[in-house]
């Protein structure tokens, strides 16, 4: 194990490293002279320089990178061009909203999931498992841009059961959490049902059948406890997935996260907390996803000894 | 039959509309103040939009660029991908450790929020979108490509190639590319999926093509704000993004279990 969190741990410094360095050079990537295209045509040449020297982007590329990197060790990512706070408080501020989002989104994919898997393996090649999977492919490929304004359209604008947009009661989570948690509802759906048919044709199964077991204990007690790893590692692996829709689903919701502070900054060209927005949602990843395989080796004796 | 006839029809529709819309006589651009969001009639189809377009037009034209950049898109990701995969896996050692860095790195980067930055500090257009979205997916083939790779890489066809003193490039090309194709395939089709979701998901940031251009992610953006008086501007592009999505992963499925590729 320790050699794993070793092997594991450094991979992950390196990950990081990178992600940091891509990030940084991010706002090289601007045609033209990034200074400008922040400020607009109508700043002064005072005003751009002093920009420039605040952003440092007057230095060599490598002291740029350095200091860039020195800050971040020290937890200063810099103001905002815009509103001139510092953007560690804007990124603080915002995260409860997206992590609210998220962790709703990700309990709404295993609430839809996890019976509707069960179903299908259950009954397999029955209407429920015809129907378990329909919904699981039109889940897949329904964008969750075009899904939130139908939801919008039925539940808040035409029966008037929920609000149309904003973070105020508990009743405003409902439908974001629903759109954001849709795809991953049909793609765990598949999973669970695809590892329970497997396990179901396990012999401890056979055993617990000829034990004279009911059915669902079987289901909950055997045979979905004997699926859950597989399950785990996808709900991990997919909650970058998830954080990354949050962008999409947040705007359409106006849901004041950091997908939503990303998209305006975008759009006020304040690159540094566009900047400071992908670092924070990519290292969030990264690290969960360190942490789901460190898990799974941890639950699963037979992971770390093939490593 | 159905997974094979859904998706071709679908599909064979988008080229086709994409092909045709070149050569049409389309207005997709062409606003009419008396037709503001005026819905479906027998004179127009699908009614018109906030500025009086009809829908129709630029559902058109929609999918030109839908199938543009998913094509662009995937012949880039695909060619970058496979041949650096290729690369990595045949030459191992330092090489290979670096790559797999590399590759570690992009995917650091949680789904669209590369594309979303890139886009967006690039500018609109149409050639952005296509460039954000290759950085984003050659990833995926090249890492496909590499395991292939190095489990093709001992087989007794490509040892016996090398003892007779083929070279590299020509290994890779005749000995194990074609070996690579069925599991490419079902990669790319699952991938057209992806790109066309995401690429109306840049429009409909305002980060896709260029306004007035039409694209399905940005004609369900200036619909979502007439919801209510205009459920219409915005039901038809969605419909269209869902079809073809649907079709592409049916596809890909069939595809899948044709060919009896393990995911």
């Amino acid at each position: 194990m320790l050699t794993l969190l070793i092997s594991r741990l450094s991979s992950l410094l390196i990950v990081v490293l990178g992600v940091i360095t891509l990030v940084f050079l991010l706002i090289h990537l601007v045609p033209g002279d990034p200074v400008q295209v922040m400020l607009g045509e109508t700043a002064t040449p005072a005003a751009q320089e002093e920009l420039r020297i605040q952003l440092g982007l007057d230095q060599p590329l490598f002291t740029q990178w350095w200091t860039y990197f020195s800050h971040l060790l020290q937890g200063d990512l810099g103001h905002s061009l815009h509103s001139k706070a510092p953007i560690h408080e804007m990124l603080l501020e915002r995260l409860p909203a997206t992590l609210e989002l998220t962790f709703a989104g990700l309990f709404v994919a295993l609430l839809i999931a996890l019976p509707l898997g069960c179903l299908a393996a259950v009954f397999k090649d029955t209407a429920w498992d015809y129907g378990a999977m329909t919904f699981s492919l039109l889940g897949v490929s329904i964008p969750n841009f075009w899904m939130g304004p139908l939801l919008i359209l039925l539940f808040s604008l035409n029966l008037g059961w929920l609000p149309v947009s904003g973070r105020t009661e508990f009743s405003s989570l409902i439908l974001p959490a629903l759109t954001l948690g849709t795809a991953l509802a049909a793609i765990l759906a598949r999973m669970t049902r695809a590892t329970l048919l497997e396990v179901l044709n396990e012999e401890y199964i056979r055993t617990a059948k000829a034990k004279g077991l009911s059915d669902p204990a079987i289901i909950i007690h055997h045979a979905l406890r004997n699926a859950a790893l597989p399950i785990i590692t996808l709900l991990g692996l997919q909650l970058g997935t998830l954080l990354g829709g949050a962008v999409i689903t947040e705007t359409v919701f106006a849901w004041p996260g950091i997908g939503q502070l990303t998209v305006e900054a975008i759009q006020k060209r304040d690159y540094p907390v566009v900047q400071a927005c992908v670092l924070l949602i990519s290292l969030t990843y990264v690290v969960i996803n360190t942490l789901t395989d460190l898990l799974y080796a941890w639950l699963d004796p037979r992971v770390r000894y093939h490593v | 039959m159905f997974k094979l006839l859904f998706p071709s029809i679908i599909l064979i529709s988008w080229l086709l509309t994409a092909l045709l819309s070149q050569v049409l006589p389309l207005s997709p651009d062409l606003i009419t103040l008396p037709h503001i969001l005026n819905p479906p009639s027998s004179s127009a189809w699908l009614g018109y939009d906030d500025l009086g377009r009809s829908i129709a037009d630029r559902l058109i034209m929609g999918a030109h660029t839908s199938f543009l950049v998913a094509f662009w898109v995937i012949s880039l990701s695909l060619t970058i991908g496979t041949l650096i995969g290729m690369i990595s896996a045949w030459w191992g050692g330092y090489v290979d450790l670096v790559i797999v860095r590399i590759m570690d790195i992009f995917l650091a980067f949680p789904g669209i929020l590369l594309a979303i930055a890139l886009s967006g500090l690039l500018g609109p257009g149409l050639s952005n979108v296509i460039f954000a979205l290759s950085v984003v997916g050659w990833v995926g083939f090249a890492r496909l490509a590499r395991a292939q790779t190095l489990s093709l890489k001992n087989r007794e066809h490509v040892l016996a190639a090398r003892a007779l003193g083929a070279q590299t490039p020509r290994i890779l090309r005749y000995h194990i590319l074609p070996l690579l194709m069925a599991p490419l395939t079902i990669e790319a089709t699952f991938g057209i999926a992806g790109v066309v979701i995401a690429e109306a998901g840049l429009s409909f940031l305002g980060l896709g093509v260029q306004p007035p251009t039409a694209s399905w992610g940005n004609m369900i953006r200036d619909g979502t704000q007439y919801l209510l008086v205009a459920p219409h501007v915005v039901i038809m592009p969605g419909v269209s993004l869902l079809l073809i999505v649907l079709a592409v992963n049916i596809l890909g499925d069939r595809i899948r279990d044709k060919l009896d590729v393990k995911d």
